[in-house]
């Protein structure tokens, strides 16, 4: 072989090599994250740290049962917010590809997507927490419902353009009307789409920190009222990982631990329904 | 049935208006957003005005305020992050694009990255406080800086880790758009591999991983927990990547709660700054990314 073929092969073997070695490297911080997790949050998990209350500073012990009650209030404040919403306007969309009440809802999708947190925390601050006069948990879930909002619009927008238009027309022709046909054939069969998008949007929302920090803000007993301060997972890792007591980080490993269980665990089911429920005609 | 249709045609229009009014909703709220940022920041805009972005203090005791700091420590951490961040996401790209479409190892990064992409931010932070902080201040003990840890350098590492996933996935995506028959012309010519990813790959994909980059850009620029638990927050304007800095993000999330008055009007305005910059990044990524969907679509029919 010339010299000249030799040096090109190994070069093209030198870059394979230069792909593999760096896709895998960054896989590194990952198994770190999770290795750290798991060891530092399994040794602090009990039942005691699942169902009791923080103790004040000086006390040894106590748990994270108000928080992880706090973060079921929020998804199910957050949620009850924004899907009825969200798939609503993911139909219109759908509906009209074109338009220019379209055209703007997609590009306010995009904006909202792309928004920071922090400033939709603030955003909340002012609309709600400023006249209500109190922090509450009102006001983080309203936060977090402007998270989930563009998500759930999306990935309804897309499942819905999926679904055959035959299936439409041939509801329509039996003379149902239009807008039984839209929620009794077509958002059914979008069903697996959107209940995924909903999902997605859920596990984003739960390991949100910044819109909480002056919304639900914090709560170190055990609150259900939404419009008092409240307690979530993400807001108590914050404030345990920010404090100088030992104790308190091995806590933040811990509440660290049952986030990710959750999110994950949220991801892998919207994972498994949008893979068993996938439409096919 | 005569007596029905009326019946059917007022839920047909509660419906079509019900749909519509959910919509316009979305465009409400984002106009909504804008307004409220504005109006509340108004006090700051006048008192400070566009020299709000040259001043270099941000001192809430004399109520002068100056954004310098915030935006410089913004720019070079989120700059640094893309930095670290694009042989990474690339190489992940060209991996799951072009070398291994299929298969279970593929299959295994594709998941691994997604998980990656899925755990919170303040987790992030977490890690990063008791893994990267140390072996960042053994660094600066070795290099003969003031061995703080926290700042620029960290806040820089953990968001490059936070945003390989976002540019991975996109230009991922964009890769597998390059049309088959080019690369196979390129191969028949006899070029390698490699010359064919560097020769006809990555230039027709590039526009999309450019736009892949700019929204993980808006990513890092928009974070915020992770960063405020390493940068340090320090208002003063940063000397090194070593120094610790404060994010526009960050200070936000530090001062907020406490600030009344003009205090108050500086973090939105900051905020409101921070909502253009990511809306204007986000439009531009996305746009560039829809052209070549719609420019792909058209070459396969």
């Amino acid at each position: 072989m010339h010299d000249n073929v030799r040096a090109r092969l190994a070069k093209d073997t030198i870059f394979k090599g230069i792909v593999c070695l760096f896709a895998f490297v960054s896989l590194l911080p990952l198994f770190l994250i999770l290795y750290y997790i798991t060891r530092n949050g399994i040794a602090v998990i009990n039942w005691e740290f699942l169902t009791s209350l923080p103790r004040p500073t000086g006390e040894t012990g106590g748990g994270v049962f108000n928080a992880i009650v706090g973060t079921l209030v929020l998804i199910v404040l957050s949620g009850a917010l924004s899907i009825p919403c969200g798939i609503a306007a993911g139909v219109y969309l759908a509906e009209h590809q074109a338009g220019k009440l379209g055209n703007a809802i997609r590009l306010s999708v995009v904006v909202l997507q792309g928004t920071p947190s922090i400033v939709i925390g603030i955003i909340a601050y002012l609309w709600i927490v400023g006249p209500l006069k109190t922090f509450s948990a009102f006001s983080g879930g309203i936060a977090l419902a402007v998270m989930m909002l563009p998500v759930i619009v999306k990935t309804t927008e897309e499942t819905l353009k999926l679904v055959p238009y035959h299936l439409k027309e041939a509801s329509l022709a039996l003379g149902v009307p239009y807008y039984r046909t839209m929620l009794k054939v077509v958002l059914p069969s979008g069903m697996s789409g959107i209940l995924t998008g909903i999902l997605l949007s859920v596990a984003r929302i739960t390991g949100e920190t910044a819109p909480l920090l002056f919304t639900a803000f914090g709560n170190q007993f055990m609150n259900v009222n939404i419009f008092k301060p409240i307690d979530s997972l993400p807001y108590r890792i914050f404030y345990y990982a920010m404090s100088p007591y030992p104790e308190w980080h091995s806590f933040a490993w811990g509440a660290s631990f049952i986030l990710v269980v959750l999110t994950l665990s949220l991801n892998l089911v919207a994972r498994g329904i949008s893979a068993k429920w996938k439409i096919q005609y | 049935m005569t007596r029905s249709t009326p019946n059917i045609d007022r839920s047909e229009r509660t419906f079509t208006v019900v749909l519509a009014i959910s919509g316009g909703f979305i465009v409400l709220l984002l106009i909504g957003i804008m307004v409220t940022l504005f109006f509340n920041s108004l006090p700051a805009i006048r008192e400070f005005g566009a020299g709000f972005f040259i001043g270099k203090t941000w001192n809430a005791a004399a109520e002068t305020f100056g954004a310098l700091p915030f935006l410089v420590g913004t720019l070079v951490t989120s700059f640094l992050a893309l930095l670290i961040s694009v042989p990474f996401s690339l190489a992940i790209a060209l991996f799951l694009g072009e070398y291994y479409r299929e298969g279970a190892v593929s299959g295994f990064l594709r998941s691994a990255v997604e998980v990656l992409a899925g755990i919170p931010s303040v987790i992030y932070g977490l890690w990063g406080l008791f893994l990267l902080m140390p072996a960042v201040r053994y660094i600066e003990m070795k290099l003969g800086v003031a061995p703080q840890g926290v700042g620029i350098l960290t806040s820089s590492l953990i968001l490059a880790i936070m945003i390989i996933p976002f540019a991975a996935s996109i230009g991922r995506e964009v890769i597998t758009f390059v049309p088959g028959d080019l690369k196979e012309a390129a191969y028949s010519l006899g070029a390698t591999r490699f010359e064919v990813v560097r020769n006809i790959v990555v230039p027709y994909a590039r526009s999309g991983i450019i736009a892949g980059i700019l929204l993980s850009l808006g990513r890092a620029i928009g974070e915020t927990m992770a960063v405020t638990m390493l940068i340090g927050n320090s208002n003063f304007l940063p000397t090194s990547i070593f120094s610790p800095a404060n994010t526009m993000a960050s200070v936000i999330a530090n001062e907020f709660a406490e600030a009344t008055g003009v205090t108050s009007a500086s973090l939105i305005y900051l905020a409101l700054v921070l909502f253009f910059v990511t809306m204007l990044v986000n439009i531009a990524g996305t746009w560039v990314i829809q052209k070549l969907t719609v420019e792909s679509s058209r070459e396969v029919t």
